[in-house]
């Protein structure tokens, strides 16, 4: 494949169009499949009863608002060191969405409290770094916005971006790290899912069908920016 | 829902809300130009 060939913007601003109408599809599917098996496939959970279903939301948006934010320090590292122009469009096509899934993520935790723990919001480690996470985004979006020159705002933000990535890894692990009321991981590379089969397919397949809505949203983000910049 | 409607609709109901907007931002920028 020829990755410096699609390097550019010009070159990527037709495929990037392709991306969007596929995942966009793709993300449709999904989310038809994933809403299908949360409510009509999932059982009822002993403990929380139908409380629990917001999990197929809440998770999902929490591993994007986080997986987001890597990729997009991702493309301002890669923008930094070759000094390629798409690479800081493509931190700033993500940053939004990024910041709608931490939006997302605290709004149906905070739902989700109420019922399980009692109340909407604590200061606890999870929360709190979760809304750092949210503020990141909304200052690497002010940082651009402030700077006329795109250029030097693609390089401004870049360096907030990859300062700001050291609080995804104490997002993930704070449940460990710390006392929190927060539950630990529901799921895990290095042990067996602590849920029934259906509930983890549930949760999934959303977190797939949030995964193309954000390549789509991204996609149709940067073709704007590529038109703006000309 | 169990007793728990407002919860999850609520969970729901203002996500795919701000997924929608987004997409309908990002649709009409897409067809303006």
């Amino acid at each position: 494949m020829k990755w410096f060939w699609y390097a550019s913007p010009q070159t990527f601003f037709p495929l990037a169009r392709t991306l969007a109408l596929w995942a966009g599809a793709a993300a449709v599917l999904l989310t038809l499949a994933g809403l299908y098996i949360g409510f009509f496939v999932a059982p009822t959970d002993a403990q929380q009863g139908e409380a629990y279903r917001i999990i197929f939301i809440h998770v999902p948006a929490a591993w994007m608002s986080m997986f987001i934010y890597v990729l997009m320090a991702f493309w301002a590292a890669l923008g930094l060191a070759l000094n390629t122009r798409l690479s800081g469009m493509m931190a700033a096509a993500l940053a939004p969405t990024g910041a709608l899934f931490t939006f997302i993520a605290l709004w149906t935790g905070s739902l989700w409290g109420k019922p399980t723990w009692g109340t909407y919001w604590v200061w606890d480690a999870r929360l709190t770094s979760e809304l750092v996470l949210l503020f990141l985004y909304f200052g690497f979006m002010a940082l651009r916005a402030a700077i006329e020159d795109p250029r030097r705002a693609d390089r401004a933000s870049a360096v907030l971006a990859l300062v700001g990535v050291v609080n995804v890894p104490i997002i993930y692990y704070s449940v460990q790290w710390w006392n929190t009321l927060h539950q630990g991981a529901s799921v895990s590379l290095t042990r067996a899912p602590s849920m029934a089969k259906a509930m983890l397919a549930g949760m999934l397949v959303m977190a797939l069908a949030f995964w193309m809505y954000s390549v789509a949203a991204a996609m149709l983000r940067v073709r704007s920016m590529i038109r703006a910049r000309g | 829902m169990g007793g728990y409607a407002w919860y999850v609709w609520g969970s729901y109901g203002v996500t795919f809300l701000c997924l929608l907007i987004e997409i309908v931002v990002l649709v009409r920028r897409e067809a303006k130009n």
